[in-house]
C-alpha cells in the first residue's frame, strides 16, 4: 500500500508530505522531477505509473499539482487500483474543504491537511474518506478540550462511525423535510463526416440533496429502463446494456434480489447512483460543416446546425467549437443567430447561442484567412473534431423517470416533499469529425 | 608592537567564539522563544511554524527539546502538531523521546476517544527501540477499547509494531488479539484487523496469521455488505487468496461478491471481478457459468468512464481478462475507440485492446475507425493505429484487403511512409501472394522513407519478391554501406544475395563488402557477410538456391499472447502493479527462500522486478506461437550467431518446444513475456537462414 504521498508543484518538486510507512529513501522525491521529465521525452512510454531503483511512483494530476503515492512494496502487494482512487478521493475531500486545491491553498491549509490526511489513511490503508463525516470533527476552527469538556460527546470520533450506518449521524432536524433529485445525463457522441453517429453513449446520474430529519429510509422508483437489464439479451447488433452504480448507502444485495433501490440517505447533497446507456442515439445537435481550403490565401468554412430535439424543448448555452488552421488570420463572419468569436490561442472559432429550441436549424459562414507561404508540415494534414456543448432541461435522453420517492422514518412520521428535476448535458466528448 | 599583536589576537578570538555561540537572531532563535512562551497562543502560532519550516524542508530538528514541552496540552489540533513533529524528527533525537512516552502513555486513557487514538496512532509511527518497549501495556489497553474508532486505530498499530519488533508482537499475543478483532461486531474494526493481518502475512507467511476457515468466510461475506468502500477492497482483496473448497461453495461466495458489482468505487468493483473470475472456473460447464460471466461486461466497460489512471490500470487489466474469456467484450468493441483529449498512454492501450477484439463481424467498423486515427496528430498515436491495421488483417485473412485498401490510402493521402510501408511489409509476410497489389505503393515510395526499419523493409521485398529495375538504388545503398544501419545492412545483404543467386547479378557488390567486411561495426552484419560468403563458395548450385531462395514460411498473427500459466497468475493478480505493469515480482517483504518457491509455483523462470516500463517498446509482445524452435541447440548458437538486435526471434515457425523461454535472449525482455518480431525487425536474413535447420 501507498508509503507516502506528496502533494507537488507543476514541476514535482514536493510542497507537503505525510510519511505512513518511513520505508521510502528521501532521494526518492527529489528524484521525481527528474522522472517527470524524463517521461515527457518520451511520450510514448509515459503513464502515470513510475518505477525507479526499486520504487513505485503513482501519480495524477490536479490544477498543476501533482499528487504522488510512492510504493516501496512489490507488484503483487500494490493494489494499483485503490491507491489512485485514493488520490482522486483526496482531491475530492480538500476541494470540499477549501472549495479549489492549489498550490497557494495547499500552504495556506498546511495544518489541515496534515490533520486530513492522518484520518484518511493509516499506515497506507485508507480510512475515513467521506467529507461530511471527517468535517464532524476536523474543522478549520480549533477548540479548546478543557473548557468544553462537558460536551465530551462532541468532540469524539462522529458517532455514526460506531453506527452500522457510517454515513449519517443521528438527531438530525429539519423544519421543513425535503428531498431533492437531480436526474443528470451526459451525452457522448461521436458523430463522423456523413453524419453518422460512430458510437454514442449516456452518462447518467441521479444526485440527491436531502434535507431530512432523523433517519429516514428511502425507496426509489424508477421506471423500468435502467432497473430491469436483461444480461442475457445483449446479443446481436443493436447492444443496449446498462450498468448501475450506486452509493455506498444503497443496499446493493437488495438491489440485487428483488431490484429494489433502498437507502438511508447521508444528509446534504450527494450521488445517489449513476447509471451508463450504449444505445445509437441520433445526435441531439446535428453540426453539418464544410471546410474549403485555398492554400495559400484562405480557408472558407460553412456550418448548418440543426437542434434535433422535441419542438417544445430548448438546448440552451450551446456552444460550436470549430478548428481553423493554426496560421489563419483576419476572420470575417456572416451568422444570424448567437454570437462567432474568433479564438486564436485554441485555433478554433467558437459559435454561442444562449437558445437553441428544437427543430430550429441555423447557418453561419466564416472566412479566415491564410498566410501566402504554404506551410509544408505534414501535420497540416491532421484532421480535429469539431466540439459540441449544450445542456438542455426537463428532459433525459434515455427516457429515465423516477416514478416515485418513498420517505418514511419510522420515529418522527413526517410530513416530506420530495422533488426532481431533470437535465441532459453534452457529455465531455461530444465531438463531429470533418474533412 | 608585542601587545598590539596580543590585542588584536584577543578580538580575534573573541570573535571567533561569536560565532560558535548560539545565535541570539535569526529564525531558529525566534521559533525557540516562541515555544516557551509563557503565553499558549504565542506557543500554539509558534508550533504552527515550526511545522510550516518543516514542510518546505527546513531542518527544524534542533527545537526538539522545545517542542517536546509543548506535548501536554488539551488542545487538540496542538497536540496533533506537536505528534506529527515527533514522528518527523524522533529519528533524530531517539534518546530524548523516552520524555514524551509518559503523556503518550496518559493519552491512551484520555476520555476522548480521539485522543486515545491520536496516540496509539503515533506511537506505532515513532520508529524507536525506546517507544517500542513503552508500547505493550497501551497496545494491550487500546485495542480493547470500547469505542471503535480506537479500536481500529489499536488494530493497525499490531501491525506496525510487528514490522519493528516482532518478538513483542507475538510474545504478548497481539496476534491473537488482532484475529479476534476480525469478528468485532464494527465492520471499520474487522477491515483494519484483516489489513494489519494480511499486513503481517506479507512479512511472514509462515505465521499463517490469515487462515480463512469457513467460519472466517461467512464473516467475511457478511462484512462484506456493511463496511466501507476501502473495508470491502480489503475484504475482497483477503478472499481472492481463499480457494473455495466446493463448486457450491465458489458458488455462495460469487453469490455475495456479485452485487458488488454495482458499488460506485471502481477499486471495489475490480477487486470483485477478480474474486469472480477466480471462483467462476469451479462452475464451468454449468449454465450460471456464462450467465455470471455476462454480468461482469457490462461492470467491466464502465471502468472505462473513470478518472484517466484507473482507466489505465483497468485497459491493462482488460487485455488479461479478454485473453482468458475473448469474447466477453466483443460486442462492446465501440467501448474503446479513442476520445480526442485522452491522454496518449490511454490511447495506446485502447488500441491494444481494439485490436484483440476484432473479429470478422465488426472488423470493418474498426478498421474505418482506425484510419481516422491515422488523421490524429501525436505521431506515436499514429504509428501504433497504422500498426494495428495490419494486426488486424493478418489476424483476419477476409479482412486483409480492406486493411491494405486503408494503409495506401494513408500513404497516398497522409503521408505516412515509414509507418506504412513497415505495416504493409508485415502484409507481405502474411500474404505474399498480395504482393501485386502491394509492392507498387511500396516501391513508389520508397524515396519518402527515412526511418531504418521502413528503408530495410523496402530493400527487404526487393529481393524477397525479385523485382527488376532497382539495381541502381541497391547500388546506391551499397556505395554507403558501412553508414547504414545494421537493420538496414541486413536486409540490404539478404537481397543481394537473392538477386546473385537468382539472377546472377550484384555480385560485384557483394564482393565489395566482403572485402570490406572488417570496417563492418555491427559484429552480428559482420557475421552474416561470412555466412553468406561461405553459403556462396558452395559447390552445388541447386544447395545455395535452395538455402538462399527458400520462402519464408507465413506468419499468421502479429498481436502478443500471454503463455498460459503467466495468464493465470496475471488473473490472480488483478488491479495489482503486477497486473498493470506485466511483471511477475513476488513480495518484497518475503524470505528469499520462499520467494524462490513461490517463482516455481508459478513456473515462471525468470523472476526480475526491473523497470518494465519500457518493454512497450518490444510491443510488449508475448507469443508462444512465435516460437521458432525446430530444433534448440542448433538454433541457441544461430540465435547468437544472427543477433543484430535484440529481436530473432521469428514467427515463421510454429513448433512448440517445452522450454517456454529459452528463446527469448532479448535482455529487455520481462519475465515471461516472450518476444514476438511483430516488431518491426527486418532482419529476415536471419529467417531465411534459420529455416534451414
Amino acid at each position: 500500500m501507498a508509503s507516502v504521498i506528496h502533494f507537488c508543484d507543476s514541476k514535482g518538486k514536493s510542497l507537503l508530505s505525510r510519511d505512513f510507512k518511513g520505508d521510502i529513501p528521501s532521494w526518492a522525491i527529489e528524484k521525481f522531477p527528474f522522472l517527470l521529465v524524463e517521461s515527457e521525452e518520451e511520450p510514448s512510454k509515459a503513464s502515470p505509473i513510475i518505477q525507479f531503483n526499486g520504487i513505485n511512483y503513482l501519480y495524477i494530476t490536479h490544477n498543476n499539482l501533482y499528487l504522488l503515492a510512492m510504493t516501496k512494496s512489490s507488484g503483487m502487494d500494490t493494489n494499483v487500483a485503490q491507491i489512485f482512487l485514493f488520490l482522486h478521493k483526496i482531491i475530492t475531500v480538500l476541494t470540499e474543504y477549501f472549495k479549489r486545491l492549489e498550490e497557494e491553498s495547499i500552504r495556506d491549509n498546511f495544518v489541515i491537511i496534515y490533520e486530513l490526511l492522518d484520518e484518511m489513511m493509516d499506515f497506507g490503508y485508507p480510512q475515513i474518506t467521506e467529507t461530511k463525516m471527517l468535517k464532524e470533527y476536523i474543522t478549520q476552527r480549533s477548540y479548546q478540550l478543557e473548557k468544553r469538556q462537558k460536551k465530551a460527546q462532541e468532540l469524539g470520533p462522529p458517532s455514526a462511525i460506531t453506527n452500522a450506518v457510517s454515513w449519517r449521524k443521528e438527531g438530525i432536524t429539519y423544519k421543513k423535510n425535503e428531498a431533492f433529485l437531480d436526474v443528470i445525463e451526459s451525452v457522448n457522441m461521436l458523430i463522423n463526416q456523413q453524419g453518422k453517429v460512430l458510437r454514442s453513449e449516456i452518462l447518467g446520474k441521479i444526485k440527491v440533496k436531502s434535507q431530512l430529519s432523523g433517519m429516514p429510509d428511502l425507496r426509489l422508483g424508477l421506471n423500468d429502463k435502467i432497473i430491469h437489464t436483461d444480461h442475457n439479451s445483449n446479443s446481436g447488433k443493436n447492444v443496449e446494456m446498462e450498468d448501475v452504480k450506486f452509493h455506498q448507502c444503497v443496499r446493493l444485495s437488495k438491489f440485487e434480489t428483488d431490484k429494489i433501490i433502498t437507502f438511508i440517505p447521508p444528509d446534504g447533497e450527494f450521488d445517489l447512483m449513476t447509471y451508463r446507456l450504449s444505445t445509437s442515439l441520433k445526435p441531439l445537435i446535428l453540426v453539418d460543416c464544410q471546410i474549403v481550403t485555398h492554400s495559400k490565401s484562405r480557408v472558407v468554412i460553412t456550418a448548418r446546425i440543426k437542434s434535433q430535439i422535441k419542438k417544445k424543448s430548448t438546448a440552451n448555452n450551446v456552444e460550436i467549437l470549430i478548428p481553423v488552421p493554426e496560421d489563419a488570420d483576419s476572420p470575417k463572419f456572416q451568422y444570424s443567430h448567437g454570437k462567432i468569436k474568433y479564438d486564436p490561442a485554441n485555433s478554433q472559432i467558437v459559435w454561442k447561442l444562449k437558445h437553441f429550441p428544437g427543430g430550429k436549424e441555423y447557418a453561419m459562414q466564416a472566412e479566415l484567412g491564410l498566410p501566402s507561404v504554404l506551410n509544408t508540415d505534414p501535420d497540416v494534414k491532421v484532421k480535429r473534431p469539431i466540439k459540441v456543448n449544450f445542456q438542455i432541461p426537463y428532459f433525459t435522453t434515455s427516457g429515465i423517470q423516477v416514478r416515485y420517492l418513498k420517505i418514511q422514518e419510522p420515529k418522527l412520521q413526517y410530513q416530506s416533499y420530495p422533488w426532481v428535476r431533470y437535465i441532459t448535458q453534452s457529455g465531455d466528448d461530444y465531438t463531429v469529425r470533418v474533412d | 608592537m608585542s601587545s598590539k599583536m596580543s590585542s588584536s589576537l584577543q578580538s580575534i578570538e573573541k570573535k571567533i567564539r561569536k560565532m560558535f555561540q548560539q545565535p541570539r537572531k535569526g529564525e531558529t532563535y525566534e521559533l525557540r522563544a516562541g515555544l516557551v512562551s509563557q503565553y499558549a497562543n504565542e506557543r500554539k502560532d509558534t508550533i504552527k511554524q515550526v511545522i510550516a519550516a518543516m514542510t518546505v524542508g527546513k531542518d527544524v530538528s534542533s527545537l526538539f527539546p522545545d517542542v517536546l514541552k509543548n506535548i501536554a496540552t488539551h488542545d487538540l489540533k496542538q497536540k496533533k502538531l506537536v505528534y506529527l513533529y515527533l514522528m518527523n524528527y524522533a529519528k533524530t533525537n531517539p534518546e530524548l523521546v523516552i520524555l514524551a512516552v509518559n503523556t503518550f502513555v496518559q493519552d491512551t486513557e484520555d476520555p476522548n476517544p480521539l485522543v486515545r487514538a491520536l496516540a496509539i496512532r503515533t506511537m506505532g509511527c515513532i520508529r524507536v527501540d525506546k517507544m517500542v518497549d513503552y508500547m505493550e501495556i497501551p497496545l494491550n489497553r487500546t485495542l480493547k477499547d470500547e469505542n471503535p474508532y480506537v479500536r481500529k486505530t489499536a488494530a493497525i498499530c499490531v501491525a506496525k509494531l510487528f514490522e519493528l519488533n516482532r518478538e513483542i508482537c507475538i510474545d504478548n499475543g497481539f496476534l491473537e488479539q488482532l484475529q479476534a478483532l476480525v469478528e468485532d461486531p464494527n465492520p471499520m474494526v474487522v477491515a483494519n484487523a484483516i489489513n494489519a493481518l494480511s499486513e503481517i502475512h506479507e512479512f511472514d507467511p509462515s505465521l499463517q496469521v490469515l487462515k480463512i476457515t469457513p467460519e472466517l468466510l461467512k464473516k467475511f461475506l457478511l462484512a462484506l455488505n456493511e463496511c466501507t468502500e476501502w473495508g470491502r477492497v480489503t475484504i475482497l482483496t483477503a478472499l481472492s487468496d481463499y480457494q473455495a473448497v466446493s463448486p457450491g461453495e465458489a458458488s455462495h461466495i460469487m453469490d455475495r461478491v456479485l452485487p458488488q458489482l454495482q458499488h460506485s468505487n471502481p477499486s471495489v468493483v475490480l477487486s470483485s471481478i477478480k474474486v469472480i473470475l477466480l471462483n467462476i472456473e469451479s462452475l464451468k460447464d454449468t449454465k450460471d457459468y456464462e450467465t455470471i460471466l455476462k454480468k461482469l461486461s457490462a461492470p467491466l466497460v464502465s471502468l472505462v468512464s473513470t478518472p484517466p489512471e484507473v482507466q489505465y490500470v483497468t485497459l491493462r487489466n482488460m487485455r488479461i481478462i479478454i485473453e482468458k474469456y475473448p469474447t466477453i467484450l466483443t460486442n462492446y468493441f465501440k467501448v474503446f475507440f479513442v476520445r480526442y483529449n485522452d491522454p496518449l498512454y490511454l490511447k495506446l492501450e485502447k488500441l491494444e485492446i481494439i485490436v484483440r477484439l476484432a473479429v470478422d463481424s465488426n472488423a470493418t467498423q474498426i478498421l474505418n475507425e482506425l484510419k481516422e486515427y491515422g488523421f490524429e496528430l501525436e505521431p506515436d498515436f499514429v504509428k501504433r493505429a497504422v500498426q494495428a491495421i495490419s494486426q488486424i488483417g493478418i489476424k483476419l485473412p477476409r479482412k486483409s484487403e480492406k486493411a491494405v485498401e486503408i494503409l495506401i490510402l494513408l500513404l497516398n493521402e497522409r503521408e505516412l511512409y515509414d509507418e506504412v510501408i513497415i505495416a504493409l511489409r508485415d502484409i507481405l509476410r502474411a500474404y505474399p501472394e498480395k504482393s501485386s497489389l502491394i509492392l507498387p505503393s511500396v516501391l513508389h515510395h520508397h524515396q519518402n522513407l527515412t526511418d531504418s526499419d521502413a528503408i530495410g523493409s523496402f530493400i527487404w521485398s526487393l529481393g524477397e519478391f525479385n523485382v527488376e529495375n532497382f539495381d541502381d538504388q541497391i547500388a546506391e545503398y551499397a556505395d554507403n554501406f558501412k553508414e547504414l544501419d545494421p537493420n538496414v545492412q541486413s536486409s540490404l545483404l539478404n537481397s543481394i544475395v537473392k538477386t546473385m543467386v537468382r539472377r546472377n547479378e550484384l555480385g560485384h557488390l557483394f564482393n565489395k563488402i566482403f572485402q570490406e567486411a572488417d570496417d563492418i561495426e555491427s559484429i552480428e552484419v559482420r557475421d552474416e557477410v561470412f555466412l553468406y560468403q561461405r553459403i556462396l563458395s558452395l559447390d552445388d548450385r541447386e544447395e545455395i538456391r535452395k538455402i538462399i531462395l527458400t520462402k519464408l514460411n507465413k506468419i499468421n498473427n502479429t498481436i502478443s499472447y500471454f503463455q498460459p500459466d503467466l495468464l493465470e497468475f496475471f488473473i490472480r493478480q488483478l488491479s495489482t502493479l503486477n497486473s498493470v505493469l506485466y511483471t511477475t515480482a513476488a513480495s518484497s517483504k518475503v524470505t528469499k527462500m520462499s520467494q524462490v518457491a513461490h517463482m516455481k509455483d508459478i513456473t515462471l523462470r525468470v523472476a526480475n522486478d526491473e523497470n518494465l516500463l519500457d518493454f512497450e517498446d518490444d510491443d510488449g509482445t508475448a507469443n508462444l506461437d512465435a516460437n521458432p524452435q525446430s530444433s534448440a541447440n542448433i538454433l541457441d548458437e544461430l540465435n547468437d550467431l544472427f543477433t543484430n538486435n535484440t529481436n530473432t526471434t521469428s514467427q515463421t515457425n510454429h513448433t512448440q518446444t517445452n522450454d517456454l523461454f529459452g528463446f527469448s535472449n532479448n535482455t529487455n525482455n520481462s519475465a515471461g513475456i516472450s518476444n514476438s518480431n511483430n516488431n518491426n525487425n527486418p532482419n529476415k536474413t536471419n529467417q531465411d537462414l534459420l529455416d534451414l535447420f
